[in-house]
């Protein structure tokens, strides 16, 4: 099922602040979207007008390219995971996982074994086969997340919505049930459109990301295209950890403010003044005074030890230490020594949080 | 021996300090306040000799007087848990503009001396009363008759089941019933089975409560009931009217049934209440 979202604006209850701010998104069937920004960024304010749980003031929603009237509409065709599951506490699992169908009036119901038997399917597609008559306060966090998908699951919905339904999830249990989760949409078929304020969980799941600020959308591509374009500060930085460099562009060379940085040329596009330079740890390289024949102050490096395949390296400037590191391989050779001149000719440019360069 | 003395008012490993010693002043205090009174009911009537039981428990206007509380106590409080969670949902659900005076007036009938209630009910409901009247000529004579008790044990009752359904209510969290309405469910189906449903062990709890207060109540009911033997007759005055004769035999005699039946009735209402909210329990 196709979304498309077109210039909606919610306001708050009673106010004239804007919760969502002419938010426009296309989600083709199939599309596995994440939606990530900080808290109050509005992600699921507008994952609940897409559910129809909340009215919006203004902007069309088009669901399979018809606008969806009533609750009645989408009902059983949209799957919403809630953060905190919302599980029904006074029935059994298998209940649970069955309500879609049990409120469907007699004619339309399948019978008592049919239910029964798309019940099971369900657990056993959740890996939870044996948690049918238990209660849902009985199961642990990654059970009732299992179950609340499969009760959502269980209509046959083509579009499903999760709100944050990793949160409360330990970092293992987190790991294994998004590629399940991803292989699930596929094989399902599904157009999938999950919240979450973990970047690498969206980065990880999603085949495309949607970063909102503010109420409003600021950059909607593919992981890789985030990664390498970011096209606001933000972004850039909700991305990773992204140390920053003031500095001002003059005759097509960016010059640092601080020392122990060394001035790098820019493209010609970018006009002269002040921008600030942005760029992942990894992307910050180190020369010695005399092999990159600079002139300046050099600056101290300490290192903090390796992980996750790369060594770790804190570089003293004169008011703070900036991060970067380099892959941990036996091919390199090249000793970072005791000081030396940053490098960052690698990164982004931004003027006013926005990019420039 | 000093040390165990030492050691077991400490209370061992606990972290309450001084734990052995709360406990034992507790259980000291309910048995003085609770245990014993209840004892002494027990024993009380079998003082005068076996003879003079058995004798009471030949008296048919007590059996009649018994039903007539326990059959009322039951409709009044049965009448109370719909009415209670209607009202319980208007203070927690609804945004009506008075709700906040609505809160503080639902305890009164606690506060209020059931002298007081019983007199205004009487008075509001009597033959010549301000609603009683009209509904006299419509044919409906509520004052002095079961009618009236009901009437009266519902307006004692009522605070009970919106007070233990209303915290329930509001914890009850709203996304289930959106989960619900996500999942097909129409309205009536999503009060039923996603609200009350989980509501049940609160409101067989306030049921209940509303009983037991409805078969000890006296005050508000014997200036509306009529009292005529037989007919609207409750226990509790009828243990009056044995002690006034100073028949002290008959009148523990029905206050020890009064106990026992009561008793019965709260294990009863504990079970089903136990088997409704199974779901509740952690493992």
């Amino acid at each position: 099922m196709s979304v498309q979202v077109e210039h909606l604006v919610r306001y708050a209850p009673g106010s004239t602040r804007r919760l969502l701010n002419d938010v426009s998104l296309d989600v083709p069937t199939g599309a596995f979207v994440a939606l990530v920004g900080p808290s109050g960024a509005g992600k699921t304010t507008l994952l609940r007008a897409i559910a129809g749980l909340d009215t919006f003031e203004q902007g069309a929603l088009l669901l399979d390219g018809q606008t969806m009237g009533s609750m009645r509409d989408r009902a059983r065709k949209i799957g919403f995971v809630f953060q905190n599951y919302a599980l029904f506490p006074h029935m059994t699992v298998a209940k649970n996982i069955a309500f879609g169908l049990d409120v469907l009036p007699r004619s339309e119901r399948p019978s008592r074994s049919a239910i029964a038997a798309r019940v099971q399917k369900l657990l056993d597609l959740m890996q939870i086969p044996d948690a049918g008559p238990s209660y849902p306060m009985r199961l642990s966090g990654g059970q009732r997340q299992r179950v609340a998908l499969a009760r959502a699951l269980a209509t046959g919905p083509k579009l499903l919505l999760l709100d944050e339904p990793f949160g409360a999830l330990d970092p293992i249990v987190r790991r294994s049930i998004r590629t399940w989760l991803k292989a699930l949409h596929e094989r399902l078929g599904l157009t999938t459109i999950l919240v979450t304020h973990d970047q690498d969980e969206a980065v990880e799941i999603a085949d495309r990301i949607v970063v909102m600020q503010h109420g409003q959308i600021v950059q909607d591509a593919t992981p890789e295209e985030l990664n390498r374009n970011p096209q606001t500060a933000f972004v850039m930085e909700f991305l990773g950890e992204a140390p920053s460099f003031n500095g001002i562009v003059r005759d097509g060379l960016m010059v640092p403010d601080e020392a122990g940085l060394l001035p790098f040329p820019v493209d010609a596009s970018v006009s002269p003044g002040a921008v600030t330079a942005m760029l992942r740890p990894y992307e910050i390289q180190v020369c010695r005074p005399d092999e990159c024949s600079a002139q300046g102050q050099v600056v101290s490096l300490l290192a903090e030890g390796a992980r996750n395949g790369y060594r770790h390296y804190r570089a003293q400037l004169a008011e703070r230490s900036v991060p970067f590191c380099v892959p941990d391989c036996t091919e390199n050779t090249v000793e970072i020594q005791a000081s030396g001149l940053l490098d960052i000719s690698r990164a982004r440019l931004f003027r006013d949080g926005e990019r420039c360069g | 021996m000093k040390q165990a003395v030492l050691s077991f008012l400490r209370g061992g490993g606990s972290a309450l300090p001084g734990y052995r010693l709360a406990l034992g002043g507790t259980l000291l205090w309910t048995g003085f306040f609770i245990v014993l009174p209840l004892c002494a009911l027990i024993i009380r009537p079998w003082q005068d000799g076996v003879g003079a039981m058995v004798a009471a428990t030949h008296d048919t206007r007590m059996f009649a007087a018994l039903w007539t509380s326990f059959s009322s106590a039951f409709v009044a409080a049965l009448l109370n848990v719909p009415l209670g969670l209607l009202l319980a949902w208007a203070l927690v659900r609804g945004d009506l503009p008075g709700r906040k005076v609505a809160d503080a007036l639902i305890d009164l009938p606690l506060a209020l001396p059931t002298a007081v209630s019983g007199i205004t009910l009487a008075t509001l409901y009597g033959p010549q009363g301000w609603l009683g009247a009209p509904l006299a000529k419509l044919g409906l004579v509520l004052a002095y008759s079961r009618t009236g008790i009901v009437l009266a044990l519902m307006f004692v009752g009522l605070p009970f089941v919106v007070r233990t359904v209303e915290p329930v209510l509001k914890n009850l969290p709203r996304d289930m019933e959106e989960a619900a309405v996500l999942l097909g469910a129409r309205p009536w189906q999503v009060v039923t089975r996603v609200v009350i449903a989980p509501l049940l062990p609160a409101l067989v709890t306030g049921f209940g409560l509303a009983f037991a207060r409805g078969v000890g109540e006296y005050g508000s009911v014997i200036f509306i009931a009529g009292n005529q033997p037989f007919k609207s007759e409750i226990a509790p005055l009828l243990i009056v009217v044995r002690l006034q004769e100073f028949d002290y035999a008959g009148a523990t005699a029905i206050a020890l049934i009064l106990l026992l039946t009561s008793l019965l009735a709260l294990v009863l209402v504990s079970l089903v209440r136990r088997r409704l909210s199974v779901w509740g329990e952690q493992r």
